[in-house]
């Protein structure tokens, strides 16, 4: 097997007994890269000499025998949001911070290289994750791996396409309304948000504050639950995680074989409407007729404001955060300064208007305005009074059931440029993702089949608060009876 | 009802730099004298990605203010966003507390003029402060410090219960001494760590109804001594009157609101700063990156058992309990450590009674505290070192003058009051027979004096007295020798 092709757990197996070298590991990634990047596009930037340094020194350490940490040598990809101190932007892809170069490490980076990852480069991203596609990107649009005219998802397309294609065995995305789950979906990966202040946010360039959450792709469930490992805790930098003395982190992967029994599923009708994809539908109810199969119960539950209410309470509210977070690019102390300006105002404006792209500025505007007097109230503060209704649906419903399942998105993945003219039709591709973070809660998308036309259809499962090491056991009873992470995309066949 | 005299009604917001080793979000350090720019990290400079937390000190300064100031801390208390684009405030947000401070109600009792008025207490929050942007008259470009971004800042906002500009000042005073009192803030004027924001308006009248008429309010930004407080408002009373007299109609409250001034200190005025209409929308919304605050009530309560005796009951506790008259008891209390020292001085003194302790307080410590510009823990003798002197005095060991020296001397050396008299002998002498032989020849050396003083010249006397004095060093007992001379040129 080549070892681009194996997951990062097995790769990790290798690296330990010694039957792959660190550099190897780094090497084949790198040469993945250069060869299937140029399609594909994952990647905003690679840091070679410094993935190959770094796992020499790894190897060194491992040579020697000391314990390197959960990931010795396991190469990874960032999400071109989260903060890196060694040379590479963090840019967002925005071309407002395209100068930017972060003088810290995010909290998750430096998890990853205290667990002895390698770091081989970042990926691409919806602008600021604004977007559904990665075809809000400042600089170029991400391709789908299974088909290059179509898109990856988004915002996290970068990382979900890089893992897709096995140039890299794992990676870490940020998910505000879907921003992993939904491009996992379309890439055929496994990705998963945790509940909010399972992972430090401190590095991570704000989007939406309190909807904001840092979490693992891999080809695996055990994967995803690897990189969770590796990453999650609390930070004193970040007062919303949550402290370890209140939610210590449990082992993911120790029981991640064992089925959770009895498992009652909650099936809301919302999830399967107006709106899905037969095709889709149909794979999706494959998927939780294998769980009914394993002994599970599917139950027929209501979360009555958690698509139409949840789209349009999540759009407030991330749009009114996110104009506040964005607030600090005026050309002044970060982001593009503009050349050209009168004063002070114009200069502002001038840098604002240079440096954001045009679903970026269509936030901020939508933002501003939820949160300006006279409208405040009636946007901004029902907004967050929807959002406890929702938090109320999944409350009442994990009385009754142990998780929620439907699909991730939906539809398969689209093709470039088909909603990038209708954003309000772009919205709805979040529609089953974001109650999930409007609730803080759990949710994971793993792979659970094909349409006719080869593209993989997520299955998304949601779980309480804090519940992440029984969701990655339900999830990987699926995993289990059925093979999808084995398939690759075409474009990987091309290997020498 | 116009023709009434018009009532200024005045509220004052006031923002102080609280007394923490580090900033409000961050653990870089409050420092005022840093070279620009040295006192920050990502955090407080607002980087891509950063995330602030609280500073647990700040929080319990202000509880500690809001609780002197007789006000309730409420259970749930929860930090905001306040947006405005200015180059010294990197993120373009302040956090600020909006509509559920640490701290509401309450009053501050401000004595002025030998009364007292009470002055009520809005609300108490806490908030960061902003850098500093400069002009430099040189530069092409302004230039911005950020040492000072991310400081804790406490604003205090009151109730419009001050009619005038002495009240005005009194108030800044009074609340000034207050946070120093408590080591809430050094509120040092000239760091600018007590900035002050009076909302200025004049009732004029009653409609109709009954209801209160008022000129519009106008709100005087950022003025940073007593001084230009007090002038600020003065001048802002006339010109509300004027305003008013000239357009008894238009100028009110209802027609043009609120708005916001600033004040030349060179050429004493106020100018225009932003209309009603002008008015900034500060989208305030709660802010995402913090837990609200949820003070636990034992920590309440134990802020609250640690409070210190206020100066407003300290000052009226010494008039009654010590016999002080109002201005040496104002004095005496105006500083927590000299209030302090001088009850532990009044306890530790064996002869020395407590006016005549406030005395050697006022003419001898605090005189030595003024002009070596020194705070009272900074001497190196101790209110027991201050009763051994007064008493030595008290009980005719030395003389009043000698005191002094003496007092002088142990702040010099550190050598006790026993000390310095025995090494220098300067106990006075009431040896009659000693002090008799000097009377005589004071008497021959000066006879017109002499001749005066029988001649029914009391003050002479005092002459005499002096050369005696100076002829022993300063060591004789005048009281003894005032007797010997009286018999002397009497007898
Ligand atoms: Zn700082």
């Amino acid at each position: 097997m080549a070892t681009i092709d194996l997951t990062a757990c097995r790769m990790r197996d290798a690296l330990r007994a010694r039957n792959l070298s660190a550099v190897e590991a780094a090497g084949a990634c790198l040469e993945a890269i250069d060869r299937l990047n140029p399609g594909i596009r994952a990647f905003l930037s690679t840091d070679a000499q410094g993935a190959r340094r770094r796992a020499e020194e790894i190897d060194k350490r491992l040579d020697a025998g000391e314990d390197v940490g959960l990931l010795a040598g396991v190469p990874v990809a960032v999400k071109d949001n989260m903060c890196t101190d060694d040379g590479q932007p963090t840019s967002c892809a925005s071309r407002i911070l395209e100068n930017w170069r972060a003088p810290y490490n995010a909290h998750v980076v430096e998890r990853l290289l205290e667990e002895g990852a390698v770091i081989v480069g970042k990926t691409n991203m919806d602008e600021f994750a604004m977007g559904s596609s990665t075809e809000n990107s400042g600089f170029e649009a991400t391709r789908n791996p299974w088909d290059l005219d179509r898109v990856p998802g988004g915002s996290s397309g970068g990382s979900a396409a890089a893992v897709s294609a096995r140039m890299v065995p794992m990676a870490l995305g940020s998910d505000t309304g879907g921003s992993i789950r939904q491009p996992a979906a379309l890439c055929g990966v496994v990705g998963l948000k945790p509940t909010y202040g399972r992972v430090s946010r401190y590095g991570l360039v704000a989007f939406a504050s309190s909807l904001d959450q840092i979490g693992p792709f891999g080809r695996t469930v055990e994967d995803a639950a690897l990189l969770l490992q590796a990453t999650a805790g609390h930070d004193p930098r970040d007062s919303t995680s949550v402290p370890e003395a209140d939610q210590p982190v449990p082992d993911y992967l120790a029981a991640l074989d064992e089925p959770v029994a009895p498992l009652r599923i909650g099936v809301p009708k919302e999830f399967f409407g107006e709106g899905l994809d037969a095709e889709v539908e149909k794979i999706v109810r494959d998927a939780l007729a294998v769980y009914a199969g394993l002994g599970a119960e599917l139950v027929n539950i209501d979360l009555p404001h958690s698509t139409d209410y949840a789209i349009a309470t999540y759009y407030i509210v991330a749009t009114s955060e996110a104009s506040s977070n964005l607030a600090r690019y005026d050309g002044v102390h970060y982001g593009h300064r503009s050349s050209d300006h009168a004063d002070m105002i114009d200069m502002y404006m001038r840098s604002r208007e240079e440096g954001f792209g045009d679903e970026v500025k269509r936030r901020i505007m939508l933002g501003t305005y939820a949160l300006s007097a006279g409208y405040y109230d009636a946007y901004y503060k029902k907004a967050l009074q929807v959002r406890r209704l929702i938090r109320q649906d999944f409350d009442r419903a994990f009385e009754k059931v142990d998780c929620i399942m439907g699909p991730t998105s939906p539809t398969a993945a689209f093709r470039q440029g088909e909603k990038t003219d209708d954003p309000l039709t772009m919205y709805l591709s979040d529609v089953y993702t974001a109650s999930c973070n409007l609730a803080a809660i759990a949710g994971v998308s793993i792979p659970c089949g094909f349409t006719e036309a080869g593209l993989p259809v997520g299955l998304q499962i949601l779980s309480g608060v804090f519940t992440e090491e029984r969701l990655l056991r339900i999830a990987r009873m699926y995993e289990r009876e059925t093979d999808w992470p084995s398939r690759a995309p075409p474009v990987c066949g091309e290997a020498p | 009802m116009s023709g009434a005299e018009p009532i200024p009604t005045i509220g004052m917001e006031v923002h102080l730099h609280l007394a923490t080793h580090t900033k409000m979000f961050c653990a870089c350090a409050v420092e005022y004298d840093a070279p620009p720019n040295s006192r920050v990290c990502p955090v407080c400079l607002g980087m891509p990605g950063v995330l602030p937390v609280m500073n647990r000190k700040a929080v319990e300064l202000a509880i500690r203010m809001a609780l002197a100031l007789n006000g309730t801390i409420p259970d749930f208390a929860k930090w905001d966003r306040k947006h405005y684009y200015y180059p010294d405030l990197p993120k373009n947000y302040q956090i600020s507390e909006y509509d559920q401070p640490l701290g509401v109600g309450g009053y501050l009792d401000v004595p002025l003029d030998g009364e007292t008025f009470r002055v009520g207490i809005t609300r108490v929050h806490l908030e960061e402060d902003a850098g500093k942007l400069m002009h430099p008259e040189d530069g092409a470009c302004s230039v911005v410090d950020l040492n000072r971004t991310g400081t804790p800042l406490l604003e205090v906002v009151s109730e419009p219960d001050i009619h005038s500009a002495e009240q005005a000042r009194a108030y800044g005073e009074t609340l000034r001494q207050l946070a120093v009192y408590l080591a809430v803030g050094d509120c040092n004027m000239q760091l600018g760590q007590m900035r002050f924001e009076p909302n200025i308006s004049l009732q004029i009248g009653t409609d109709e109804k009954g209801r209160p008429r008022f000129t519009p309010i106008s709100e005087i930004k950022n003025l940073n001594s007593f001084r230009s407080v007090e002038r600020a408002v003065a001048f802002e009373i006339a010109r509300h009157r004027q305003e008013y007299e000239d357009d008894p109609d238009g100028y009110t409250l209802e027609r043009l609101g609120k708005s916001t001034r600033g004040w030349l200190d060179d050429r004493e005025e106020t100018f225009l700063q932003r209309s009603k209409e002008e008015a900034n929308d500060y989208r305030y919304f709660p802010e995402p990156d913090l837990v609200p605050v949820v003070p636990d009530r034992k920590w309440v309560d134990t802020i609250r058992a640690g409070l210190p005796e206020l100066p407003e009951h300290r000052r009226r506790r010494f008039i009654k309990e010590y016999g002080l008259p109002q201005y040496d008891a104002g004095v005496l209390t105006a500083d927590r450590e000299v209030a302090d020292f001088y009850e532990e001085y009044v306890r530790s003194a064996a002869n020395t009674d407590a006016k005549t302790a406030a005395n050697w307080m006022m003419q001898d410590v605090m005189r030595i505290l003024n002009e070596r510009k020194v705070a009272i823990a900074e001497i190196r003798i101790g209110p027991g070192d201050v009763a051994e002197v007064s008493d030595m005095v008290v009980t005719g060991t030395i003389n009043r003058s000698t005191g002094s020296d003496v007092f002088a001397k142990m702040l010099e050396s550190g050598k006790s009051a026993a000390e310095i008299v025995e090494e220098e002998n300067l106990a006075q002498t009431s040896d009659e027979s000693e002090l008799k032989a000097v009377v005589d020849r004071v008497i021959a050396e000066n006879p017109g004096p002499a001749e005066d003083f029988r001649g029914g010249k009391e003050r002479a006397l005092g002459r005499l007295i002096g050369q005696a004095m100076r002829a022993t060093g300063g060591k004789a007992n005048p009281k003894v020798v005032r007797e010997i001379l009286v018999r002397k040129l009497r007898g």
